[in-house]
């Protein structure tokens, strides 16, 4: 390791504990204000809360905050799980075979990752709203189906990329083994690949999940009340006459514990791989 | 990889082999498999990615205006006026897009750069066998694991003139202000500001992330040689950390730029969804409201392209520098 005299430790005591101040402050934040009443919410900021949890009772009633959170884990989960599903049968062929037009598609997949939203966003919506219009009724435009769709979508490339890693370190003979006793490759993939890089295969699902959680761009412009998901939603605790701060701040923490705890019990797996593909 | 014949170009190389007189339908069936796998992400990249993308390019060639959001395709032929529109500068159009393509720029250097040099000093100082590495790295990471607007409408709430946690520390803990002169943070020039601090919470975790997987690949014996031949911290970073990280330093940095410069989410909901004052009015929301408010869809889509065509254009001689350098060394 990096050598360490004294000054340099004094030197992580200090940067970390900034950094440390400069990462809480704002969670601190979020947390207390969630335990103010408005009143108190609307004066002067205070440190401390004087402790009055109506705010994570009426966050509910102020806005149809349930059903923005059930249209989030309706189309997160969809969205993710599926995502994976697709991605898992890709990342299989691009591990396990060499084709012809292999390069040229791990290419695009990737580089669509790099294209801003705003891109796509119009001609998809157009799109969206024609065929719907062709139909007679709403199929992708304002439904959950749409925007499971569009973050299905999002998230594959990365989920591609991250699993291809992933079944390139599981070893071949696994697979061969497998079709030796008579199973076919789609059978090797779900009976051998699949339960022995579960680790990852999970990681990447939680990785999706997340990524459909905080998306904003496209559900701003893809749902309607009914389908809308909590990114868009909670701004409604901000009407014309007041902001609902504490409200929203409850609500912002509530809306949070999934994600951070599917992170956190994660982490290790999370982290392996993110980080394989750049420091490879 | 097994030890696999090869049988003709295009066949599985991990498939067993072959035996020669296979029925042709089996055979069919092994090279068609990998297609048949991809199948499924190719027909979801095509509907979603490519073929908006295709649209879009198309859509930036007509005078597509709410006029004809139903029947696009009476739209007149723009030609190239909605590019001409958008790059001539002694217009408003083109003048306002130059001004928010400037703004993305600075926003973009002073995000990625305070966020690199913050993951960069985390990540050396927790190098090696730093007692409470993984409780900091677990702290760190929580911004990361955040949903978006969950901290941004946070970041919203601190920067309140009136009840925000800001403007209580500079105006009443640290009497920098009066409070009649107690500065606004998301009206004006601070808004920028503003912006960039919160993108920079963000943003930080994921260098740090990355920078600490790159260090912990660095052999250890390197630093003990160095500091037995009397080399000091400053010059360990110098001479072993900065030229061994420099790959992941590479791709860390290009994937910061390519999502700051994109970053669309922060600044639409840091002033509460799309009022962004003049002087926080980044690329993409510019492109958003000319595209959405102002619904002029195909001027939209042209300035979509033109970004899409920079941010092309930087990643390929970004790439090409640094490799160029590389190969130099």
């Amino acid at each position: 390791m990096l050598s360490d005299p004294v000054w340099f430790r004094w030197v992580r005591r200090v940067f970390l504990t900034l950094l440390a101040v400069f990462t809480l402050v704002p969670i601190y934040v979020m947390v207390t204000t969630g335990l103010k009443s408005l009143s108190d919410v609307n004066g002067d900021f205070t440190w401390l809360p004087n402790l009055n949890v109506s705010a994570f009772v009426d966050m509910w009633s102020t806005i149809p905050l349930g059903r923005y959170f059930l249209n989030s884990v309706i189309v997160c989960t969809t969205a993710a799980v599926l995502s994976v599903l697709v991605a898992m049968l890709a990342a299989y062929a691009l591990s396990r075979y060499r084709f012809p037009g292999r390069g040229v598609f791990s290419t695009t997949v990737l580089s669509t990752q790099m294209f801003p939203g705003i891109l796509f966003l119009l001609p998809l919506f157009l799109i969206f709203v024609n065929i719907d219009n062709t139909l007679g009724f709403s199929l992708f435009f304002g439904t959950r189906f749409g925007l499971i769709l569009t973050y299905l979508t999002f998230t594959l490339p990365f989920a591609i990329w991250m699993l291809t890693a992933y079944f390139d370190s599981i070893p071949r003979d696994l697979d061969q083994a497998a079709m030796v006793d008579g199973a076919g490759p789609l059978g090797a993939l779900f009976r051998v690949v699949v339960p022995t890089a579960l680790p990852g295969i999970v990681a990447v699902t939680v990785y999706a999940f997340m990524t459909a959680w905080s998306e904003v761009l496209f559900a701003s412009v893809m749902t309607t009340p009914a389908s809308r998901t909590l990114a868009i939603g909670l701004q409604e605790y901000s009407t014309s006459t007041n902001v609902y701060w504490n409200q929203l701040m409850a609500a912002s923490f509530v809306v949070s514990i999934p994600v951070v705890a599917l992170f956190l019990l994660l982490q290790r797996y999370l982290v392996q791989g993110l980080t394989a593909g750049a420091v490879k | 990889m097994a030890a696999v014949t090869r049988e003709s170009p295009g066949t599985a190389d991990t498939a067993p082999p072959v035996p020669r007189r296979a029925p042709l339908m089996t055979r069919l069936r092994r090279i068609g498999l990998p297609y048949l796998l991809c199948v499924p992400a190719i027909v979801l990249e095509l509907l979603v990615h490519v073929v908006p993308m295709l649209a879009g390019v198309v859509m930036s060639f007509y005078h597509l205006t709410r006029l004809y959001l139903r029947n696009w395709q009476n739209a007149p032929f723009a030609g190239l006026s909605n590019y001409k529109v958008s790059l001539q500068l002694d217009n408003a159009v083109g003048q306002s897009l130059l001004a928010s393509f400037a703004r993305s720029i600075a926003f973009t250097v002073l995000s990625v750069g305070f966020a690199w040099l913050l993951g960069f000093g985390a990540s050396v100082v927790l190098q090696g066998k730093v007692r409470g590495r993984g409780f900091w790295r677990t702290l760190f990471l929580f911004p990361y694991a955040l949903p978006l607007y969950a901290s941004v409408f946070t970041w919203t709430f601190m920067f309140q003139r009136d009840n925000g946690l800001i403007n209580q520390l500079l105006v009443h803990d640290l009497h920098l202000f009066t409070p009649d002169k107690a500065p606004f943070w998301l009206l004006g020039g601070n808004s920028f500001y503003a912006l960039v601090i919160t993108e920079i919470w963000q943003k930080w975790p994921f260098a740090f992330l990355m920078l600490m997987a790159g260090m912990q690949n660095i052999p250890g014996d390197l630093f003990e040689a160095a500091s037995i031949d009397g080399a000091g911290v400053g010059m360990q970073i110098r001479k072993i950390v900065m030229p061994m990280l420099r790959p992941v330093n590479v791709v860390v940095i290009l994937v910061l730029f390519l999502w700051t410069f994109n970053d669309f989410n922060t600044p639409y909901l840091l002033f509460g969804f799309g009022s962004v004052p003049d002087q926080a009015d980044l690329l993409s929301i510019h492109i958003y409201s000319s595209t959405f408010q102002n619904q002029n869809f195909g001027l939209g889509s042209a300035q979509s392209v033109l970004l899409l065509l920079f941010l092309l254009v930087v990643t390929a001689v970004y790439l090409m520098v640094t490799r160029r350098r590389r190969d130099a060394v």
